[in-house]
């Protein structure tokens, strides 16, 4: 069970926050962070992704 | 500095959130203007067209600095090749430069009396006996709680705080359009005046890929697709090097990536001292995914609903709520509409695309972007029983 962004794809255009069902994601000038006590895998955000920057293993 | 009371504070400094607390400020209300990134604009999610139908933006006089190129039309692309000019006049618009245009818009909020600061994140709401009454901020380190008597949200797509404000702004994986496009110099544009339009399902599946020229040789190239196993960009890098006749001695300038929401347009915009606006909203055209005169005029109208609601001394769920009704009456009907046509779109196969494109004419293509009717494609459909079947829920 693993969230994990790549940050060298990611454009931080917050697309993937905007479908996460729980709010488990947030934009930050720095980055997309995953609160992963939050997090239940769905995969909305990988699909989303327009660069596929997000990996979604269960 | 940022104070620790304003009448109202606006999350989100793009151009829906910009619009609002200017004309707020107008009209004499402490307002203050927050954005979480480093510069306003930037990075942007955004095609760039401004058409001078977007008359919030247009009748404040854009200045030149934020124009790259006068537009007259479009030239849209049917899946076999087959294309299709759309004339719309002397001027139709510009494509602009939007971190240029984003920036002016808060200079214009900030010269009307709104304090503006960047580098300013809401973290979270206030919440006092079920009323929103603030919102906790974080700016170097440090947080801070700033009192309001209405919060707006204009925080774009991700819309955290309209969300835990408590509005289901969510988006549905089938209602978010996946952008992604480069700035590109050196690229061969027959046309600077004309925006260019690509269709099919292979190039781009429940989207269009565009090239918008910022100059004669200067374009925004990007491509807006359904979420799917392949990315974005992976779809516009493919077509790319399958155009060598454009592209092949073209540079890239800037990478930029953008979601956009075309379904589910919220019935209910307000909270009890609260209201969103702009994409966090969804207030986007689903067609061609423009946003820029959907938020602006929602902008208009909340403002004009948060003076009365705060001169009546009634911020609740309920006074606000006049947002609702007024922004369906001037823009949410006929977005509806809108989006009821994409619904169609995404059913077309490449044929319907290639058999419509043989049949109408750029009027035609016009009149269905802006939510009328189109005549040309009336009588096509008498002809093509399975067009027929497919568009009889809109037309």
């Amino acid at each position: 069970m693993v969230w994990s962004i790549d940050n060298e794809k990611c454009l931080r255009c917050g697309t993937c926050v905007s479908v996460c069902p729980i709010i488990a994601l947030d934009l930050k000038e720095r980055g997309i962070i995953c609160d992963k006590t939050k997090c239940t895998l769905c995969n909305n955000c990988s699909k989303a992704c327009p660069v596929k920057a997000i990996k979604v293993e269960k | 500095m940022l104070k620790n009371e304003y009448d109202i504070v606006v999350v989100g400094a793009g151009p829906g959130g910009s619009i609002t607390a200017m004309h707020l400020a107008k009209k004499g209300f402490k307002v203050a203007l927050l954005e979480k990134r480093q510069e306003i604009g930037a990075p942007k999610r955004c095609g760039e067209g401004l058409p001078l139908t977007a008359d919030e933006i247009i009748k404040l006089g854009v200045p030149d600095f934020c124009k790259r190129q006068d537009i007259n039309g479009a030239i849209v692309a049917a899946p076999n090749g087959k294309t299709i000019t759309v004339n719309m006049g002397k001027l139709a618009g510009h494509v602009v430069e939007r971190k240029d245009l984003d920036k002016w818009l808060a200079f214009e909020a900030a010269r009307a009396g709104a304090y503006v600061q960047a580098k300013t994140e809401a973290i979270d709401v206030i919440k006092e006996n079920d009323y929103i009454t603030g919102v906790r901020v974080s700016y170097e380190n440090e947080e801070h709680d700033i009192k309001c008597k209405i919060l707006v949200a204009a925080d774009g797509i991700e819309s955290v705080i309209s969300r835990k404000a408590g509005l289901n702004t969510t988006n549905q994986l089938l209602d978010v359009e996946s952008g992604f496009q480069f700035e590109m110099a050196n690229v061969k544009i027959d046309d600077p005046m004309k925006l260019q339009l690509f269709f099919g399902k292979d190039i781009a599946p429940r989207g269009y890929i565009w090239i918008f020229p910022k100059g004669k040789d200067i374009a925004n190239v990007g491509i807006g697709i359904a979420p799917s196993s392949e990315s974005a960009r992976y779809y516009l890098e493919k077509w790319i090097e399958s155009k060598p006749e454009i592209f092949g001695n073209a540079s890239i300038i800037e990478v930029n990536a953008g979601g956009i929401p075309v379904g589910g347009l919220l019935e209910n915009m307000v909270l009890n001292g609260f209201a969103t606006v702009g994409d966090a909203a969804h207030q986007v055209n689903a067609i061609h995914g423009g946003g820029l005169h959907e938020s602006t005029t929602a902008g208009r109208i909340l403002a004009g609903v948060i003076e009365r609601c705060i001169k009546k001394n009634d911020v609740s769920q309920e006074a606000l709520s006049e947002y609702n009704k007024l922004w369906w009456e001037e823009r949410g009907n006929r977005l509806q509409k809108v989006q009821k046509l994409r619904e169609l779109f995404d059913k077309l196969n490449d044929a319907d695309m290639n058999t419509i494109a043989g049949s109408v004419n750029g009027d035609d293509l016009l009149n269905l972007a802006r939510g009328s009717k189109a005549i040309g494609l009336g009588k096509l459909l008498l002809r093509n029983p399975r067009l027929l079947g497919l568009m009889k829920h809109f037309l």
